[in-house]
């Protein structure tokens, strides 16, 4: 069978984004000056974070909410919550 | 609806369903609120439901329960880059009543099991998150949520909100987890015939096989994957410490497509397709993560609670048991009329007496062991993988001496005396 990179297996999904995004970088300076890894784009298991050379951009919307990016951004500069009530992402089978 | 309930319960997976289903059928006035859309559209598991738990709540629940297969063998593959070790179990008392343990998909079964809580007169609220337990002098005494005018009240407060269980950080009961206290692990379902499925896993229609993929399946990391039949699909998942992830510089998605091209298991995949992807946190600090259960009007239950046997894959039956000691525990302090800690540390207690922490507490050093000696996952399944191959592969060398060859080439590799040591670590840490 053939592999999906991410933007395919996050088609596979049902979301159903909230106006508001639930996840906020607190500091765009501490991602810039202090985290040349800038780890959160590598380990988010749904690039929902994307470094746009000055800030963060946060692709809340194709969040799975596992909460890895609270637990592993290195500088807890993460603010993370639950969608809404009934919104987010929708898993229909597993 | 009435302002105050008995029991309002925070999250409807395993832990929290179990807990409002035995509460509600002894009478008491259950709340079981659910953030997502449905029971389940929330919630992921590798696949393995255990009989045992869930028959304790609903008894035969198999002959109703939408489940996909019986579970009848059980594979373990240590597997390097060309090749695996394999070792497993096979035996049909599995395939009849009263069964081991079943895959199943989540979104479907929670859905049903949340029904039967219902059905048991729990009120369910969907699509609700709570953002916050009320605290009266001291007290939990209900809870705050999202919607308009959403506060609701109640004697005792059920967390149940999983893995991350964001209210009972708030309460103090534990501080933020750690990278190597949880397990990233991302899963796809694949959708496969059934007679393809049946044919490649050697089974009948009504049969299920799990594999459990250590070694290369993480690239050497801590972690596992695994591979589990389902009627006419299959989950295949892999997962390591968050800390693992972080230090490898590993993307969980590119270790999943890693995964399934691998040549052990591309070609029982093949002519597959992806129905589904998912990404989920599993609570695996264990024993030493656990935090504290009982407080003033609320217990903690399931993954919240981080009740999770990482080393055996057990983890949803946790989560049943954890509730269903706690609805006892809410009962007969309904029944003593005492809400305090001290009356609600009976559940604390029940769940110390029972196999969940007296497991944990048998692995307590295992993830710390492992994380901390990657030579376990990284050095020795490549190790048994060409030991395996020397010895089986017929060259005319006499048998002692492939037996002398292979523990000379793991001693020259590790050393002899940290060979010994490795072995000591280990046994020590899964005694």
């Amino acid at each position: 069978m053939s592999t999906k990179n991410i933007e395919e297996k996050q088609y596979l999904l049902r979301f159903k984004a909230d106006t508001k995004s639930h996840l906020t970088v607190m500091d765009d300076d501490i991602c810039a000056t202090k985290c040349p890894d800038k780890i959160c784009t590598i380990f988010c298991p749904a690039e929902v974070y994307k470094w746009e050379g000055l800030r963060m951009q946060v692709g809340y919307e194709g969040c799975h909410e596992c909460g890895s990016c609270r637990i592993g951004c290195p500088y807890q500069n993460i603010k993370w919550e639950y969608p809404k009530g009934g919104h987010g992402i929708v898993f229909r089978l597993a | 609806m009435p302002e105050k309930f008995d029991v309002i319960v925070v999250g409807a997976g395993p832990a929290g369903t179990s807990c409002a289903l035995v509460c509600a059928q002894k009478g008491l006035n259950v709340l079981l609120i659910e953030r997502g859309e449905y029971p389940g559209s929330k919630n992921v598991m590798g696949g393995v439901l255990y009989r045992k738990q869930m028959e304790e709540l609903i008894p035969e629940f198999w002959k109703e329960a939408p489940l996909e297969r019986p579970v009848i063998e059980q594979r373990f593959w240590m597997m390097d880059k060309e090749s695996v070790v394999q070792f497993g179990y096979k035996g049909l008392e599995w395939g009849v009543e009263p069964y081991n343990n079943f895959t199943v998909l989540r979104a479907q079964f929670d859905q049903w099991f949340a029904k039967k809580a219902v059905e048991a007169g729990a009120l369910l609220i969907n699509e609700t998150v709570v953002t916050e337990c009320i605290v009266e002098n001291g007290k939990v005494v209900g809870i705050r949520t999202d919607r308009p005018n959403g506060e609701v009240y109640a004697d005792v407060v059920v967390l149940a909100d999983g893995v991350n269980s964001l209210l009972s950080k708030q309460l103090g009961f534990h501080k933020e987890f750690r990278p190597d206290e949880v397990a990233l692990t991302v899963m796809e379902v694949i959708n496969l015939p059934k007679e393809k499925i049946n044919d490649r896993f050697n089974l009948e229609d009504n049969q299920g096989c799990t594999i459990e993929i250590f070694g290369d399946s993480t690239k050497g990391n801590l972690g596992t994957a695994f591979l589990y039949t389902n009627k006419d699909s299959l989950n295949i998942g892999v997962g390591t410490t968050l800390s693992s992830m972080i230090k490898a510089k590993l993307k969980p998605y590119d270790l999943l497509d890693y995964l399934k091209t691998h040549p052990m298991v591309k070609p029982m995949l093949a002519g597959g397709e992806s129905a589904e992807y998912l990404a989920h946190l599993i609570p695996e600090g264990g024993y030493r993560s656990v935090p504290k259960v009982a407080g003033n009007g609320v217990v903690v239950v399931g993954d919240a609670a981080q009740l999770v046997n990482a080393i055996h894959r057990e983890g949803s039956n946790m989560a049943m048991h954890s509730g269903l000691l706690a609805a006892e525990t809410v009962i007969e302090a309904k029944y003593r009329g005492d809400f305090s800690e001290s009356s609600l540390n009976l559940y604390r207690q029940k769940l110390y007496d029972s196999f969940i922490i007296k497991d944990l507490e048998k692995y307590k050093d295992a993830t710390h062991t492992f994380e901390n000696n990657p030579q376990y996952f990284k050095e020795y399944v490549p190790m048994m993988n060409k030991a395996m191959s020397k010895f089986f592969t017929v060259d005319g060398t006499p048998k002692r001496d492939k037996q002398k060859e292979i523990m000379k080439s793991v001693t020259s590799e590790r050393g002899t005396i940290k060979v010994i040591q490795d072995i000591y670590r280990a046994w020590k840490a899964v005694k």
